[in-house]
């Protein structure tokens, strides 16, 4: 290949390891110290972290966040990419347009919806009153089951767009075979059309999954002070209690737990591909 | 085969039919809500509003500090693009037609923003430039900013190269055309909707930007994200209602222009 074009990545690479790999790797080396001028170095921070049961059920509580919004961002998400991948050029650009316009606007904005939304006197406790199916206003926001609907509303962009990318790859005669040797439609989704897109599946699912974790103002916004997820336990750490080597551990922790999640979610998408 | 009613086919179009809006109804109802809530006449944010106006619009004028972190907010995410376009797409001609492991190894590097937690990311930075010597400013903003954004200019960019038919370039070359010349008269204008469309992702996404500008801006260089989040946290009042009706329509027509001139909904995808 032409080696000057591979050059053209330097700039960018130098960027990159000046400003992204290097405070990684002060932030690893802060999280292994007594005190921010690192002086002397010490687990203590990771024990700490594994011991306190306040500590170490946060991180639980955000993986499992994360596991529950991706989950409804699939159960939602799929359909909306399959009728997609159905529909005529115009249907299918207006859909896009519309499954895309969420993401594209600002997240407190949306959040700040949301609040609008699940309010006391907000509109879905003004149509559950309205409906005389609760005689005092709910609480929804503040709480997990709250969460996890922005969530899923707020990401579920990301699980749509791969697995639209892979449906409308598939080839038609494929689903148009299985239907001739017999098989009904709803047979014909569960053996050919969803495992031909889980690819795509697995894609969305790293993208959305990754996001969930991570959604530092829908989770204090929603979640309120009360619900304490691992983001949110790295601010108040690192600026509220201004304990900088244990936000770093509890920071280094979390980036690996993510990229285990990440890495599992991988491994099975490999395992299906060769299913498929 | 029979001709009465398919029931299976069309059992699966109900199924997926009302999934499938249930889930668009989801997904724009709360940009809707928050559009007519702003044009609110009252003090609450009750939807639907008690009567419209414009007074929480006309309210923004005397916002001194919104507006601070607004104008703040634009200049972060105007030098983050312009950084992200220039870095990025010459990255992008390195990665698209190489199979060399090293360049594989940096392309993962430079998406790997998207995976991490940003926000971890940022109290990093914070940290580095803390042992530096240096306080958060708007350059090292803007650095951050581009670590996180890149991506975006870098995925489409790389996608726009590779459905470039390399016959082009050969004729190009084989005219006499210089590799610049090459760039310049075939190259860039056949990747320039892809750039464009990454280069307004980027610019969104440094724009709406918290995880990185909660460590690196600070209150002189508060950007409107964070001012927003904060005032929401704080003290409710409809004022964020206008100033989120105005980024709604913003992002609405950006949006419309980059699917006009740079085809959006075809490169998300």
């Amino acid at each position: 290949m032409n080696p000057f074009a591979s050059r053209l990545v330097l700039p960018l690479a130098a960027l990159f390891v000046a400003f992204f790999v290097a405070p990684l790797i002060v932030l690893l080396a802060l999280s292994l110290a007594t005190d921010t001028a690192m002086n002397a170095f010490t687990p203590a921070h990771y024990v700490k972290f594994f011991t306190d049961r306040f500590n170490y059920s946060i991180l639980f509580d955000t993986l499992l966040l994360g596991v529950k919004a991706t989950l409804v961002c699939l159960v939602f998400g799929y359909p909306i990419a399959w009728i997609c991948a159905r529909a005529s050029a115009r249907w299918q650009s207006l859909l896009v347009f519309l499954v895309i316009l969420p993401i594209l606007t600002s997240v407190v904005v949306r959040t700040f919806s949301w609040i609008v939304i699940l309010g006391r006197q907000g509109v879905l406790n003004q149509i559950a009153l309205g409906l005389g199916l609760t005689s005092e206003p709910l609480r929804l926001l503040y709480t997990e089951p709250g969460v996890i609907m922005v969530l899923a509303q707020v990401q579920m962009p990301l699980m749509v767009l791969p697995i639209l990318t892979v449906l409308s790859k598939i080839d038609a005669n494929l689903a148009d075979a299985s239907r001739a040797l017999g098989a009904g439609e709803w047979r014909t989704l569960w053996r050919v059309t969803i495992p031909l897109s889980l690819p795509g599946v697995i894609a969305g699912c790293i993208l959305t999954y990754s996001a969930c974790v991570t959604a530092f103002v829908t989770q204090t916004l929603i979640g309120g002070a009360r619900l304490i997820y691992m983001p949110l336990h790295i601010y108040q750490q690192a600026i509220g209690a201004n304990n900088w080597p244990f936000a770093a551990a509890i920071s280094v922790i979390f980036m690996f737990a993510v990229l285990a999640a990440i890495g599992i979610l991988n491994l099975i998408g490999r395992k299906s591909e060769t299913y498929a | 085969m029979h001709n009465a009613i398919d029931w299976e086919a069309l059992s699966i179009r109900l199924v997926f039919g009302l999934l499938a809006a249930v889930a668009i109804i989801f997904l724009v109802g709360p940009t809707l809500i928050v559009l007519l809530t702003s044009f609110t006449a009252s003090q609450s944010l009750k939807f639907p509003p008690d009567g419209l106006s414009l007074r929480w619009y006309a309210a923004l004028i005397d916002a001194d500090q919104m507006q601070a972190a607004a104008w703040n907010s634009l200049v972060v995410a105007f030098w983050t693009t312009v950084i992200s376009v220039l870095l990025g797409t010459a990255a992008a001609l390195g990665i698209a037609r190489s199979r060399s492991p090293l360049i594989r190894a940096f392309d993962l590097l430079f998406m790997s923003p998207l995976l991490l937690p940003a926000l971890a990311f940022g109290f990093a930075a914070l940290i580095f430039i803390h042992k530096l010597g240096f306080t958060p400013s708007i350059p090292f903003l803007v650095l951050g900013h581009v670590v996180v954004c890149v991506p975006f200019v870098l995925r489409t960019t790389v996608a726009a190269l590779t459905q470039l038919d390399p016959a082009l370039l050969d004729a190009s070359e084989s005219l006499g055309g210089s590799a610049m010349m090459t760039f310049r008269r075939v190259t860039l204008p056949l990747i320039a909707p892809g750039l464009g469309a990454g280069a307004f992702l980027a610019f969104m996404a440094s724009f709406d930007n918290v995880p990185v500008s909660l460590f690196l801006a600070d209150e002189r260089t508060e950007v409107l994200p964070i001012h927003l989040w904060q005032q929401i946290e704080t003290n409710l009042d409809v004022r964020t209602a206008a100033v989120s009706g105005l980024i709604v329509i913003f992002t609405l027509v950006l949006m419309l222009a980059a699917e006009r001139f740079a085809g959006l909904t075809r490169r998300m995808r």
